[in-house]
């Protein structure tokens, strides 16, 4: 007979205070198989699993039954103390009478002889244990990362610096995300561009980064370590091998269209690169806007183009690629004015979004760094500037806080003002939170040196009247109601995910939340993971943040992805399910009830094959096969029903 | 088509020309209001207070009475009306111990109030389900005016009885442009007229009414249409006294929104007894051939 | 034709001294919570962002702003606010309700206050003070709605 140690651990109070663990250890002391048996106070503790690991030697046990609180904890432990003298982890097995019995009861007769019978039940499934490997799966050391903004970029840089290859897919023509589009960052007013653009060109120069821009992901399957993902690479009728960058092409397109970077202030062409920084630098063609793809004229581009590089004919190119773990950062999207009837739901020209009054700030935007209004082009002497515009509103927008906006409505006024000096600036805000490093002592210059009016109160209601617009708000510091006439109004919106977002999640089986941000594996403890293992979160995509904070992020999840590659190998637990195909009769109803997919049905042999790499051990099939030819490791029928023979009797 | 209609007491005497002027523009289109054979004051404000279900009863009898008559639908033209009746009948019927109360209380009237009796409705909505085509193929005496619509408070709040979005509502706007009209964009169009005040701080009427009627006028007002008798009081009335005291005031004729459709489609003229307005509409009508 | 103003620009505001003391028994009595029974309304949903006051077409005749009148129902003083003019200014427009970002119903509080002084008091106006003109001229609803603002 097998010979079992069984040892009863204390926990202090937590099970002894309830459990009579002496008076167990004296009634099983004779039960069939246990050769030794003996509670201890902390069985976690080092001489506890020193006691393990002597009797072990001494008595030559081959299984062990350890009676305490949840697998979930200490499992593991007891494995490697078992492990360190020779025993196979797999003949260790945790009965819990603490979470399970003592935790949850407090007649402690009753709940005595509950343990008793527990310590039994798992004494019989160890009885009929077998030494069991864990399955080796190999991994792919590449990485692929989505969205080209600087949490993706800063991600991929980290990978490929590690000695890892790395395939960065951004959906627009250009790397850069949001940050090419800002003026200039708070707290220092560096030039957003000015910091953002070494990155981008390492990005593109990096003998390990392989990039795909105007591409995205269409497809993905596999699992951590072993993932296969479809890119499709969308058409954009230009050699990018033969295109040099000119720019000849852009110059001479007749048709206009309002610039999607610019915020639609200002057009580019229908062959187009997004901005003059872009990375590649080569133009792609919008085709639902080519007049010769609507009418079949003009060919202007093909025609000036001293290289030949333009391809009317050029296809959409699928890639399939294989990688091990999968960064997610797709940024984030501003709330649409069309959403905010009280501010003129995006009627009024001068009443525009944050990132609209960043390419009015820009030097390379439409005004050329100049402060105009959008609708006349005139410097606006009387600014207002808004925040908590759709975020804090749980009655009719977005209940969070989008983070960023005090920070950068403080930038906006102060370089306002640094530009127009005898103009003036007011904020409407309800708090102000200057929670990062010099953050306080910026907001605080904007009031102080730049004499910001910060007005503490919403604005009820804004209305065009004779080329001003009238704005209604509040000062509850003062108790009065302020009406400004303001020449423009700058609204700080809502940060919400980038559109597409949700739709990719559920591509790639990860979670999100009500409002589409990712959801991460805890909020606490584990910020850059999502619930999949093997995939990685950075950046706005999960929730809105600061530049430093992304990039903070970033690194967190490329540093995750570097960890899976520097091991050997993934490692999975062998408690799965496997075929005896001598009694498999090719029914396939374990392969309908597997919710993992690891069953098939070979069609020659007509019997069930299992991915053992697949399967998760929850022994649906085992249950639902007829002919007990699926058996489930260390979870046999024979086990099974043993356990409950000792938990009735 | 059949509805029953609750007129409410202003209907039938200071604002006689809304009831004459609506329930012969829906006879245009085959809508006959009957008017409720028994019905009650509405309350007039709905109470909004949690622990009196007395001030409940006035508008729910008269929705009790309402579904006796068998109808689905029940038309009120005060916007007053409107707001009460639907308000109180969401407060009782959304919770099952206030209707418990309330039919004990009633048991004696007869009819178990479940909340759901009656779908209430205004004339605007009644209107926009006619559709524009229809009210354009009615159009009897095209004209090219510029209309002011004035919305006030109670057809547009609280949100769960709004008949559209509170901060943008278009649903007059549109029924204007339907009919040939011209809508007047100005901000104040649902700006409070300060309702009952005029009994007693009537200082804050003649404030709300000379800021929405200076605006409508100089946003290109040639008429103002409104939906609600104290409505039209505040801002008929005292514009008129405003305008006594300011001799350089300009003013624009106030009229129910039925009063013009009913002009626009041809209508007899002597369905409105135009005396009763301060501002007198006449000229103003005449001189765009409505009369 | 006039009618006479009455509890404008109250004189008994200056009784609201700018120094309290407080302590749960204020915070926590009948009085500081009646205004939320009545009312139906949670207060402390109100983070004071001034939207209400700003939207409010009759602030400039009240003693306090709305916003001002919900932190003090917060702060318990209530019996200060049964001083004041605000809730009888109040046009019952609902414009404060329709703007708040947090669903506070502030026409709710301020009908709740009016409850409490009238179930007190029982009247906040004069009838027999109306003129008789102004009683035929008006349509009945604003009588009415008069009446059942102010008496109870």
């Amino acid at each position: 007979m097998k010979k079992i140690g069984v040892f009863i651990c204390h926990c202090g109070i937590n099970i002894a205070g309830t459990v009579d663990v002496k008076g167990i250890a004296e009634k099983l002391k004779n039960y069939p198989g246990v050769v030794f048996i003996q509670d201890y106070k902390y069985m976690c503790s080092d001489p506890g699993q020193n006691l393990i690991r002597e009797q072990i030697r001494e008595l030559g046990l081959e299984a062990v039954v350890v009676a305490a609180c949840s697998p979930t904890l200490h499992e593991a432990t007891f494995r490697r103390a078992v492990e360190s003298v020779g025993m196979n982890p797999y003949e260790c097995e945790i009965a819990n009478i603490r979470e399970q019995c003592s935790w949850v009861h407090h007649d402690k007769t009753a709940a005595t002889a509950k343990a008793e019978i527990i310590i039994k039940s798992v004494i019989e499934k160890a009885r009929l244990d077998e030494d069991l490997a864990p399955v080796q799966v190999p991994i792919t050391r590449r990485a692929l990362v989505i969205g080209g903004g600087v949490a993706g970029m800063q991600a991929a840089l980290n990978i490929a610096n590690s000695g890892f290859e790395v395939l960065l897919v951004e959906k627009n023509p250009s790397i850069g995300g949001r940050m090419a589009q800002l003026s200039e960052t708070f707290p220092t007013l560096d030039c957003s561009q000015c910091i953002l653009t070494p990155k981008m060109v390492e990005v593109a120069q990096h003998p390990r980064i392989k990039l795909l821009t105007y591409s995205e992901l269409t497809d993905v399957s596999g699992f951590v370590g072993n993932f296969r993902v479809t890119i499709r690479q969308k058409a954009r009728y230009v050699d990018w091998q033969k295109c040099t960058g000119c720019g000849v092409c852009m110059e001479k397109c007749p048709v206009k269209v309002a610039s999607e970077f610019d915020s639609q202030l200002a057009n580019r062409r229908a062959i187009y690169t997004p901005f003059p920084q872009a990375v590649p630098n080569k133009p792609v063609l919008d085709r639902p806007h080519c007049t010769y793809f609507k009418t079949g004229k003009c060919q202007i581009c093909k025609k000036l183009c001293p290289f030949d590089a333009i391809d009317y004919d050029q296809q959409d190119v699928v890639l399939t690629e294989e990688v091990g773990a999968i960064v997610v950062a797709t940024g984030y999207d501003l709330y649409g004015l069309e959403h905010l009837p009280e501010y003129g739901a995006g009627n009024i020209p001068d009443v525009i979004d944050g990132l609209t009054f960043e390419r009015i700030l820009s030097a390379s935007g439409p005004f050329s760094g100049e402060v105009r209004r959008p609708s006349d082009g005139k410097v606006p002497q009387e600014v207002v500037f808004i925040k908590c515009v759709g975020s804090r509103d749980p009655e009719n927008h977005y209940p969070y806080c989008s983070k960023v906006c005090c920070m950068y409505t403080t930038k906006h006024a102060m370089l306002y003002k640094h530009r127009v000096p005898d103009g003036q600036a007011y904020v409407f805000y309800m708090d102000v939170r200057a929670d990062g490093k010099g953050y306080e002592e910026f907001y605080q210059r904007a009031a102080e040196e730049d004499k910001v009016l910060y007005l503490r109160g919403k604005v009820a209601k804004m209305y065009r009247d004779n080329g001003k617009i009238i704005v209604c708000g509040y000062d509850t510091l003062s108790g009065k109601n302020v009406e400004i006439g303001a020449d423009l109004v700058v609204l700080a919106t809502a940060i919400r995910p980038a559109q597409g977002a949700v739709e990719l999640a559920k591509l790639l089986k990860i979670q999100v939340d009500q409002h589409g941000f990712l959801t991460e594996a805890h909020p606490k403890l584990r910020p850059v993971e999502s619930l999949t293992a093997g995939i990685f979160l950075a950046g706005c995509a999960q929730s809105p943040r600061d530049i430093p904070d992304t990039v903070a992020q970033a690194a967190g999840a490329a540093s995750m992805v570097t960890t899976l590659f520097a091991r050997e190998c993934l490692y999975h637990e062998p408690i799965t399910t496997g075929v005896n195909e001598e009694l498999c009769s090719g029914c396939g109803i374990c392969v309908a009830v597997c919710p993992y997919d690891a069953r098939q049905l070979h069609r020659e042999k007509h019997v069930v094959e299992v991915n053992e790499v697949l399967c998760e051990g929850c022994g649906a099939c085992a249950a639902a096969c007829p002919s007990g030819a699926a058996q489930q490791r260390n979870f046999k029928d024979a086990q099974l029903i043993n356990m409950i023979k000792a938990i009735l009797t | 088509m059949e509805l029953s209609y609750y007129p409410g007491c202003t209907l039938k005497t200071t604002a006689r020309n809304f009831e004459t002027t609506a329930l012969a523009v829906l006879e245009l289109f085959d809508m006959q209001a009957r008017e409720l054979p028994e019905w009650y004051c509405c309350g007039v404000n709905f109470s909004q207070v949690q622990d009196n279900l007395m001030l409940q009863l006035a508008p729910l009898r008269t929705l009790m009475r309402a579904k006796q008559t068998g109808s689905r639908q029940l038309l009120t033209l005060c916007a007053m009306c409107y707001n009460t009746l639907r308000r109180a009948q969401q407060f009782i019927g959304e919770d099952e111990a206030r209707r418990a109360t309330i039919n004990d209380f009633m048991d004696h009237e007869g009819g178990d109030f479940t909340g759901d009796e009656v779908e209430i409705i205004d004339i605007l909505t009644l209107l926009k389900q006619i559709g524009p085509d229809k009210l354009q193929a009615r159009i009897t005496r095209p004209v090219s005016l510029q209309v002011a619509p004035y919305y006030g408070c109670l057809l547009l709040r609280p949100r769960t009885v709004a008949i559209d979005d509170p901060n943008n509502p278009q649903i007059m706007e549109n029924l204007l442009s339907a009919v040939g009209c011209q809508p007047v964009a100005y901000p104040f169009r649902t700006d409070c007229c300060a309702s009952y005040q005029i009994v007693n701080e009537p200082q804050i009427v003649h404030s709300q009414t000379k800021k929405i009627v200076t605006s409508a006028v100089q946003h290109g007002a040639e008429l103002l249409v409104v939906l609600c008798p104290l409505c039209h009081y505040n801002l008929d009335a005292v514009q008129a006294e405003i305008a006594r005291a300011e001799r350089t005031f300009k003013t624009v004729p106030v009229l129910y929104f039925t009063q013009l459709l009913a002009l626009i489609f041809g209508l007899p003229a002597a369905l409105n007894d135009f005396g009763t307005h301060r501002i007198d509409p006449v000229p103003t009508l005449k001189a765009k051939g409505l009369l | 034709m006039t009618a006479m103003t009455l509890l404008t620009k109250s004189e008994e505001i200056n009784t609201m001294k700018p120094k309290i003391a407080l302590n749960k028994k204020i915070l926590q009595s009948a009085g500081a919570t009646q205004v939320s029974e009545i009312s139906g309304v949670n207060v402390f949903a109100c983070y004071q962002c001034g939207n209400c006051s700003a939207a409010c077409p009759a602030v400039e005749f009240m003693d306090l702003p709305p916003h001002q009148v919900i932190r003090l129902v917060q702060m318990g003083l209530t019996a200060e606010l049964l001083k004041t003019n605000t809730p009888w200014i109040c046009l019952a427009c609902i414009n404060c309700t329709v703007k708040c970002p947090r669903g506070v119903d502030i026409a709710r509080v301020m009908e709740g206050l009016r409850s409490i002084f009238l179930r007190d008091k029982f009247e906040h106006i004069n009838l027999n003070e109306i003129e008789r003109r102004l009683r035929e001229d008006l349509p009945q609803i604003a009588l009415i709605a008069n009446f059942r603002k102010n008496l109870q």
